[in-house]
């Protein structure tokens, strides 16, 4: 029984890696790593070496921790961006499907205006208004996900609120508040926490998009985004420079999308029956 | 016909409150909104200049008043004038929405070129080497985002085999075939991951409707595998992949903005970009109200072909 537990299947590969990532980009600041930001002008575009191993950029900066400095801010982003929509959508899907009347009609336009925009243009028309910088990075890319949390919760609590377990409940006097977060909320917990990681994934393709446009993470502060546009501009004499946080973001993609999928399947029966497996 | 109406009237419905939201978002933004906007470099902003660009953006007079304006305005397409150099914004989106709107007609048409086929004939012959190979690059291609794509491109294509340049413009006028040429690089960095994505459904949709009976009594009334396959199966399989082609249309326009940047494709994008560089609220609010109108539009389009497509929708 432990033994078949225990075995270690190419399924899990996609977590390891995730996990792998997260306890690197956690203890980043505790490793003995060079700072991301110290420059060495005497040592720009230098080549691979015993104390740079990946070589170091157009100021001289050690490309690697860099590029383990972008990977965690770009984690960070994500990670509170998917938190803060994760908690105010579950709520406003939560109270909507539960109150019905008003409450759901409100909520549920309200989610519909956010979906009219392409998620990109929102938070760019954010950030024309609040201005680029990490305090408003993380709101932005937050109100872009609100709704499919919203959708998702809603959805939820429609097919678990007449059952009879949430109604003995509230048969014993439960408050409303009660019966939604410590009744419903547990029982609907799985497809939100697939919507959780699956949002994960896609702020962290968002969040390097606006950071590539200059719109995002702000210069110095290492993020992949903002390193694949600067590094355009040196693509004659560093190509390296360019393909390091490419490929990196790009692993860094598909871990996260191939642990979403196994999450998936894992959590949600309905969808790994229609694969058949 | 009531069916395409309501719908119709529905996408209005939609655009009348992009545009009211829009209009708002300048009032959100706590403090004055002005001032926020000039004072963008750290000293406080000149009072006069303030003022100026209050009476310049119609903000001092009654909130209704500006509202009432700003929709007159659009419905003679007047998006109001550039901060920056006070130039019209509406003459600069014409000039430019061209551009953006053959770059997604020709990323759209390779994905639908690509992941059509493929996922037909993938399905068809499951569990073979093309079958196994095209969904692991599926995978692979719709992990990778279209600006990393792009540069990648670049860096192969015109940085190690100078096939190409790296980016830039000739009117379709002057050059025909150097327009097409510098066209397809940024085309293929979006049609590609959207290609995936079509595979995978198209795929997934014929797997669905390859076992039902009318693809049996097809095949059983002697029909070649040609027609059954463009006439029986085709057609059914078709459906899902619209329903997926309307939800990308969002991440679509958004990659057309990352990738006509990347290449330096002078469509909507890189108007945008700078507007909201400089912070320039006219031009940043007017190309979103044109996107986001486009996103609408192209919903809607896609909602008629669905309904040409599947008349149960349309109950």
């Amino acid at each position: 029984m432990t033994g078949t537990s225990l075995k270690f299947t190419s399924r899990q590969i996609p977590a390891v890696l995730l996990a792998l990532l997260l306890v690197v980009s956690l203890l980043a600041p505790v490793l003995p790593l060079q700072d991301p930001l110290l420059m060495d002008t005497a040592a720009r575009f230098a080549a691979p070496s015993g104390a740079h191993l990946f070589g170091q950029d157009e100021f001289g900066r050690d490309i690697l921790v860099r590029l383990i400095f972008a990977i965690r801010n770009s984690l960070i982003v994500a990670f509170a961006a998917a938190i803060l929509a994760g908690v105010i959508g579950t709520a406003l899907g939560v109270m909507a499907g539960y109150s019905r009347g008003l409450t759901e009609m409100l909520a549920m336009r309200f989610i519909d205006i956010v979906l009219c925009f392409p998620p990109l243009l929102l938070a760019m028309l954010a950030v024309t208004l609040y201005g680029p910088g990490p305090v408003t990075l993380i709101p932005v890319l937050a109100i872009v996900f609100v709704p499919s949390f919203t959708r998702v919760a809603h959805a939820s609590v429609l097919s678990v609120r007449s059952q009879d377990y949430v109604e003995a409940v509230r048969s014993m006097g439960a408050s409303n508040a009660r019966v939604m977060f410590s009744t419903i909320l547990p029982n609907i917990a799985g497809p939100l926490i697939v919507q959780f990681s699956f949002t994960v994934a896609v702020t962290v393709v968002l969040e390097s998009g606006l950071s590539f446009l200059g719109l995002g993470v702000l210069p110095p502060a290492p993020s992949l985004g903002l390193m694949i546009g600067t590094g355009r501009a040196t693509l004659a004499q560093a190509p390296m420079l360019l393909v390091w946080p490419c490929a990196a973001l790009t692993a860094m993609i598909l871990i996260l999308n191939a642990f979403c999928d196994d999450l998936r399947d894992r959590l949600d029966p309905k969808s790994s029956k229609i694969r058949g497996q | 016909m009531f069916w395409f109406l309501r719908r119709g009237i529905a996408s209005l419905v939609m655009l009348w409150v992009i545009v009211t939201l829009v209009f708002m978002s300048i009032h959100f933004v706590p403090g004055d909104p002005v001032e926020l906007l000039l004072s963008q470099d750290g000293g406080s902003a000149d009072p006069a200049t303030v003022q100026m660009i209050r009476e310049d953006l119609g903000l001092n007079r009654p909130i209704v008043e500006q509202y009432v304006e700003k929709l007159k305005g659009l419905a003679s397409f007047d998006l109001g004038r550039s901060m920056v150099d006070d130039s019209s914004v509406s003459a600069e989106i014409a000039r430019r929405l061209p551009r953006t709107l053959e770059l997604i007609g020709l990323a759209a048409l390779i994905s639908l070129v690509i992941g059509i086929p493929a996922g037909i004939y993938a399905a068809l012959h499951t569990g073979r080497t093309f079958d196994r190979v095209a969904s692991y690059l599926a995978g692979f291609a719709q992990g990778i985002p279209v600006f990393v794509l792009g540069t990648l491109l670049i860096l192969v294509f015109s940085q190690m085999l100078k096939l190409t340049s790296a980016g830039g413009f000739v009117a379709f006028s002057q050059a025909p075939g150097k327009h097409m040429g510098l066209l397809l690089m940024p085309s293929l960095s979006i049609g590609i991951g959207l290609a995936a994505i079509v595979f995978r459904i198209t795929r997934a949709s014929t797997l669905e409707v390859l076992p039902l009976d009318y693809v049996r009594t097809a095949r059983a009334k002697g029909l070649g595998d040609r027609r059954i396959v463009l006439h029986h199966i085709l057609r059914n399989a078709l459906i899902p992949v619209i329903t997926i082609f309307a939800l990308q249309i969002g991440s679509l326009l958004g990659g057309t903005v990352l990738v006509e940047y990347v290449f330096n494709w002078p469509g909507l994008s890189g108007m945008l970009v700078s507007g909201v560089n400089a912070r320039d609220y006219p031009t940043v609010t007017g190309v979103i109200l044109v996107i986001s109108a486009l996103f609408i539009g192209l919903n809607f389009l896609v909602d008629v072909l669905y309904g040409l497509t599947d008349p149960r929708v349309r109950k």
